[in-house]
């Protein structure tokens, strides 16, 4: 309890500086918007749903794009770790990709997709896939051989050995590909959204745009901050457990 | 019940090696690791081989596990070839393998669950009949990681023993164990083997291990492996690695190993 005082009072005294220089009037609110205007601005807007519908949007667009691109990533990173051929082609053109800020897929996603959904979930999916690719493909590739030996001495080969060895071993190389694979994710989304209007849903992105054209700063942050509360609580949600699994099994820390 | 039947001793199997050679291929071209090595196994038998490193003891061990094929000669296993990996021949390696995602039950249920003929619970009993074996019952849900060394090669031993191979085959499974657990692990291997007979080749590399376990010793040459000296050791049992007996027939078995040195050492001036 007192552990949580003292930080928590010194977020309070923070806020109050931050209204209080806001109340002296210096810049005008567009530029410099009080917490009070902030939480006026999200009361409203989540009032109103425009936030709670947003937060549906983008939620929606990110959650199908990214296990679309896991789905797509964890075969292609098994044939990368597998087949030569693979690793040298495709496993290349992941490494290239994977330079490449997801961002840059957004002039071709309309092109190709026109402004609609379909943008949208090509932009988050081109975002994910090359993470979980190249790390898939580097846990299956790290699997101690003494695994595969030991399972091989109890008559374990071929499918069992792959379900029941190689994809369980690789699995916390498998999560970390995962998380950064969110990571790349969610900017991907974040970054289209703001950059293309898409009429057949307002995200958080376009929230924040509008804010933007709409000279209400006390709107961008608002939704700033509902874009990093939604990012910690799916770290919490979709992560957190796993990685507790992975500790109290594999003893490791990842 | 159905499960017990699962723990009746099997009858030990007879290993025959014929004329086996072996050789690695790699950038620089072959290396040869076992050249026509000859070597028959008893039913029941414990035969320790020990050598110099480079003598290809472990790559003779992988032969009879059907890890690995011979590129010349035979390997027999109650006069059937060895064609592959298979569960009468269970192995244990120096490093425990153990799996971390499984907990200690898992891991000895890992080779059970792969035997047909076996409902699940029949499984578990069979688990834990060789959990308790090992001292180690109550560590059935423990995480491998939370184990110390000596328990992991015990959880070890229990999952080569649980699907009642003929042969156990083991790899220098307590080179990296302190003495006092390691003299606990002989101990208890001694005991399993009274009560139970299997057919076992033992690598290793120390000597006292070799006389303590072994009823009889093969002493390898390096370079490549040949088989050089076989001691016969006629000890009564459970034998003490520190006994004088044990000393004794140590001290003829290190005397050949030191002969391998010689002729290196009197070619350089």
């Amino acid at each position: 309890m007192r552990r949580a005082l003292l930080p928590l009072a010194v977020l309070a005294g923070a806020l109050l500086a931050w209204q209080l220089l806001g109340a002296l009037g210096l810049w005008p609110g567009w530029v410099f918007p009080t917490p009070l205007q902030i939480a006026t601005y999200l009361g409203a807007a989540i009032g109103d749903g425009s936030i709670p519908t947003a937060v549906l949007v983008t939620g929606r667009r990110l959650l199908v794009g990214y296990f679309l691109g896991v789905a797509v990533g964890l075969p292609l990173g098994f044939l990368t770790a597998r087949a030569h051929l693979a690793a040298r082609t495709l496993g290349v053109l992941a490494l290239g990709m994977q330079a490449l800020p997801s961002v840059c897929w957004v002039p071709l996603a309309l092109l190709w997709f026109g402004q609609t959904e379909a943008a949208m979930l090509c932009v988050v999916v081109l975002g994910t896939v090359w993470s979980i690719l190249l790390a898939t493909e580097h846990g299956i590739r790290n699997v101690p051989p003494l695994y595969l030996r030991a399972a091989r001495t109890f008559g374990s080969s071929g499918w069992h050995a792959l379900v029941h060895v190689t994809l369980p071993a690789a699995l916390p190389a498998i999560v970390a590909g995962m998380k950064q694979g969110w990571a790349f994710a969610w900017r991907s989304l974040m970054a289209a959204e703001i950059y293309v209007t898409i009429l057949t849903g307002f995200g958080l992105g376009h929230l924040l745009h509008y804010g933007r054209e709409l000279h209400a700063l006390d709107q961008v942050l608002g939704v700033m901050l509902v874009i990093v509360l939604f990012g910690l609580l799916a770290d919490r949600l979709l992560f957190q457990p796993i990685e507790r699994l992975l500790r109290r099994r594999w003893g490791l820390t990842v | 019940m159905a499960w017990e039947q699962e723990l009746e001793p099997v009858r030990p199997v007879k290993l025959v090696l014929e004329r086996v050679s072996k050789s690695f291929r790699s950038k620089r071209g072959a290396t040869p690791a076992l050249a026509e090595v000859d070597l028959t196994v008893e039913e029941g038998e414990v035969v320790c081989l020990i050598g110099p490193s480079g003598c290809g003891k472990s790559t003779l061990l992988a032969l009879i596990a059907g890890l690995e094929f011979p590129d010349t000669g035979r390997v027999l296993v109650d006069g059937v070839p060895v064609t592959s990996p298979g569960r009468d021949r269970g192995v244990m390696f120096q490093e425990h393998a153990l799996f971390p995602w499984l907990d200690v039950l898992g891991n000895v249920l890992f080779g059970l669950r792969l035997k047909p003929g076996l409902d699940s619970a029949a499984r578990r009993e069979v688990a834990k009949y060789y959990l308790h074996m090992v001292g180690l019952l109550e560590f059935a849900h423990a995480h491998v990681h939370e184990l110390s060394g000596g328990m992991k090669q015990r959880v070890a031993l229990a999952r080569s023993l649980a699907p009642n191979p003929r042969v156990l085959l083991m790899d220098e499974p307590f080179a990296s164990l302190d003495a006092l657990t390691r003299e606990q692990l002989y101990a208890d291997l001694q005991r399993i083997q009274q009560t139970r007979r299997r057919t076992v080749v033992f690598v290793t590399h120390d000597v006292r291990e070799a006389v303590c376990l072994g009823d009889r010793v093969v002493v390898l040459s390096p370079n490549p492996g040949r088989v050089r000296q076989l001691f016969e050791i006629d000890l009564p049992r459970p034998r003490d690695p520190l006994s004088l007996e044990v000393a004794r027939q140590a001290n003829d078995v290190m005397a050949a190993l030191r002969s391998f040195l010689e002729p290196a050492r009197s070619a350089t001036p």
